[in-house]
């Protein structure tokens, strides 16, 4: 077949596809959301968006056990929400091979930390892949589902943001026909109380064992002989290696991480003088060479934090391989001004925040989503942030404290709608059971945003946009036992506050919905019956004889409005304002400047 | 020799089409070809940047300071911002538009004028009216494809057919379009 240049995470979509995949969820989560989307595009195999990670590796398992070859996919932090479920997987074992792709973010480019979820195969006793390129998402994925279903074991493959997100070439191959073996009940391996799982526990010590000796002949791990310079590398970091130590030095690279091969890296030490270990996060493959009394250079002088890009590389190895950075251009560096990410115009979540930073005495939790940026300027808006779903329980635990400390300080919880859907729910029972006067807001734009507006429970539509059972998020809260629900329409600045005064007021639990839509998700037909026709088809102006440029509209942080440089007056930006009128409603009454364009 | 080739602008002005487009072509003309690309929470309106690198081998996917031999930037201060990814010698094409930051927009900072000359003191820049260039051809957003028309004529990758790329890559509606403003980048440099 004809080569194509994909990423990693279309790539693990294809190696799923031909591996004879069948059940595949994810929760979205960068970078591991196009994993699921692509795999969606295959109508072979079954594929879904789980509320939340945990429900996603149990559906895998499940399907495993049913005798399909399943797969789950989640970035890092969603592989802690899943770990309950995978750890006892791992004493079970599968039926249908069951591989889980952990998508680790070094360098947090859209994470709330950094985490080295390898840690994961060892304490969970798990085979690994670490591939370093597209071809081998491929190939690694195809032989994880041989060995899982071999070796009767769940399978981790962890892949990094570089991987997921780098585009390299690959030649695709056709789909294996792997029949879904035929279910059978078995007691003695699947049902994990004490007395069977006590006895699983040595069949996963038996499992490890086999697998040590697997690690040694699998081609994924190998030398490749060079100089007397050694090389450790897994992963993206090999090819970040390759571009420092060069065609000079031997190399250790591995593709299959748990368990380690301790005879190759005896080979290996037998044809260099000096060892490195190149690796991102924490020092993995490090530990284990130490272990085995090997002296080896890796980290504190490889950071342990961050990307092992090969600038970096060489600004960390200059004393001990002489390295220097590359020689660059040096410019006037204060005249670059940052450009951080900002609530689109139009973003139904900026009316909100808007009228919540008003509030005095308020402490807001908020969450993981594109409203998360309410912490910044111009809102300053949210306290902290702890985890996906923390708003409501975490907010609660504060009030909490705080009512102890005698303090009257109200709480707002902020989160999403497929946040509400992914765990928050669970904080909002918490609200309501162990009663708090914490204000608990879904900001339901109809869209998991933030990744790039896949569908969840309370969209109505599944992973390939086709009608689902669509749960409503106000009759939820109301069936929960809440008393005081109320949807708003965010941009009505009115209704927000009215909402929030009414909420202050109360000494019991509130739940406020806004219900508009992101404006960069693809609209329904529903949509637009609901929000109406004109749906960010519409403009606003500043008349620049009303203007008397008092700069109130610039505290909607709106990427539209800006003060022109020579008027001082505000001008709105016409190609990208998309109508939302929050700007019109700030402006004060007495100057009305802004208006719709073409409207009276 | 891996050549790279740096792609920087602001969510929304196509950068990711621009470089799949590159990568496509270098692909077809029988080279090594990776691409890594930086998106998550900047949805719009974010600074965003794609890294092309090409060759007989590719190891790494990401271009590393002082790396890359030409940069394609789809507005000036983002070219201003990665200009330390350059080498020295390295080739510039600009798009001389300027899109405030919202630090700016808020009145927190300033948008400076000098930074065309300073891209121009400092590196082998060529600045364009990409965007007025390509509204002339009759649809402002093929700017994106015109400066890749530039890149491609800068770095004589010649021997690729850059229009058949183009009409199997893109909505049918807007081959005709994107060729012309390929054609036209590659005439302004």
């Amino acid at each position: 077949m004809k080569k194509l240049l994909l990423t990693g995470d279309e790539a693990i979509a294809r190696g799923a596809y031909e591996a004879g995949v069948t059940f595949a969820s994810a929760y979205p989560g960068t970078p591991s959301t196009e994993i699921l989307e692509n795999v969606a595009k295959y109508n072979e195999i079954v594929s879904e968006w789980a509320p939340n990670e945990k429900v996603a590796l149990e559906a895998a398992a499940g399907a495993s056990i049913g005798g399909a070859r399943s797969l789950a996919a989640m970035k890092h932090v969603g592989v802690n929400v899943a770990a309950d479920p995978l750890f006892t997987f791992s004493y079970t074992g599968v039926g249908g091979g069951l591989v889980l792709i952990s998508a680790d973010e070094p360098g947090m480019h859209s994470s709330q930390n950094e985490q080295d979820n390898r840690w994961y195969a060892i304490s969970a006793k798990l085979p690994m892949f670490e591939p370093s390129d597209s071809q081998e998402c491929i190939d690694m994925l195809k032989t994880a589902y041989d060995l899982s279903e071999e070796y009767d074991t769940p399978v981790l493959m962890r892949v990094t943001t570089r991987i997921c997100h780098s585009k390299s070439i690959i030649t695709p191959n056709e789909r294996q026909n792997v029949p879904i073996k035929e279910y059978k009940k078995n007691i003695q391996k699947y049902v994990a109380v004490p007395a069977i799982a006590a006895r699983r526990r040595l069949v996963v010590e038996e499992r490890m064992a086999k697998l040590a000796l697997y690690t040694e002949s699998t081609p994924h791990n190998r030398i490749e002989p060079g100089g007397r310079i050694g090389v450790i590398a897994s992963g993206m970091c090999y090819n970040y290696a390759r571009e420092v130590f060069g065609d000079d030095a031997t190399y250790l690279k591995l593709g299959y991480t748990n368990p380690l091969p301790n005879g190759l890296l005896a080979k290996f030490a037998e044809q260099v003088d000096t060892i490195y270990i190149i690796e991102e996060n924490d020092p993995y493959i490090q530990n284990w060479v130490e272990r085995l009394g090997y002296k080896a250079i890796g980290k504190p002088i490889v950071p342990p934090y961050g990307e092992m890009t090969a600038d970096v590389l060489r600004k960390a190895l200059a004393d001990n391989l002489g390295t220097s950075q590359l020689p660059t251009i040096s410019y006037d560096e204060a005249l670059v001004v940052p450009r951080p990410p900002v609530l689109c115009s139009g973003c139904p979540h900026r009316g909100f925040f808007y009228e919540l930073a008003k509030k005095k005495d308020t402490v807001v939790a908020g969450d993981i989503g594109c409203y998360s940026l309410g912490f910044a300027e111009p809102f300053n808006g949210i306290d902290y942030i702890v985890c996906m779903g923390a708003a409501f329980s975490s907010g609660h635990g504060t009030r909490k404290a705080l009512a102890a400390a005698g303090k009257s300080t109200r709480v707002v919880g902020v989160m999403g709608d497929s946040t509400f859907f992914h765990m928050g729910i669970n904080g909002l029972i918490e609200v309501l059971y162990n009663n708090s006067d914490t204000i608990c807001v879904i900001l339901d734009n109809r869209s998991t945003g933030m990744t790039g507006h896949q569908e969840h429970p309370g969209t109505g539509r599944d992973i390939r946009r086709n009608a689902a059972h669509e749960i409503d998020i106000e009759t939820t809260c109301k069936a929960l036992g809440a008393k005081h629900v109320t949807t708003i329409d965010p941009n009505d600045l009115k209704a927000v506050r009215k909402a929030l005064n009414e909420a202050y007021e109360r000494t019991e639990p509130s739940v406020i919905i806004t219900r508009w839509p992101c404006v960069l998700k693809p609209m329904s037909q529903e949509d637009y019956n609901e929000f109406g026709e004109d749906l960010f088809k519409t403009k606003y102006k500043v008349d620049p004889d009303a203007c008397i440029s008092c700069r109130a509209c610039i505290r909607a942080g709106c990427p539209s409005t800006s003060m022109d440089e020579v008027t001082g007056k505000m001008v709105i930006d016409s190609l990208s304002c998309v109508g939302c009128s929050v700007c019109a409603q700030i402006c004060p009454p007495k100057i009305a400047a802004i208006s719709k364009e073409g409207g009276s | 020799m891996t050549k790279s080739i740096l792609l920087v602008g602001v969510g929304g002005q196509g950068t990711i089409l621009a470089a799949k487009i590159l990568t496509l072509g270098l692909m077809e003309a029988g080279h090594d070809v990776k691409m890594s690309e930086i998106h998550g929470m900047s949805q719009r309106g974010g600074a965003v940047s794609s890294h092309v690198r090409y060759g007989s081998k590719v190891h790494s996917p990401v271009i590393e300071r002082g790396g890359a031999d030409v940069l394609i930037a789809f507005e000036q201060m983002e070219a201003l911002r990665w200009l330390g990814y350059l080498r020295p010698g390295a080739r510039a094409v600009v798009n001389s538009l300027a899109i405030k930051p919202v630090p700016v927009l808020l009145g927190n900072a300033g948008y400076s004028d000098k930074i065309p000359t300073e891209l121009e003191s400092k590196a082998d820049t060529t600045i364009l009216d990409a965007q007025g260039e390509a509204l002339a051809l009759g649809n402002a957003r093929a700017l994106n494809i015109l400066l890749v028309g530039a890149a491609t004529k800068i770095m004589d990758l010649h021997d690729i057919d850059w229009h058949a790329i183009i009409a199997n890559n893109v909505k049918p509606a807007f081959v005709e379009i994107n060729q012309k403003a390929f054609s036209r980048g590659q005439e302004l440099v």
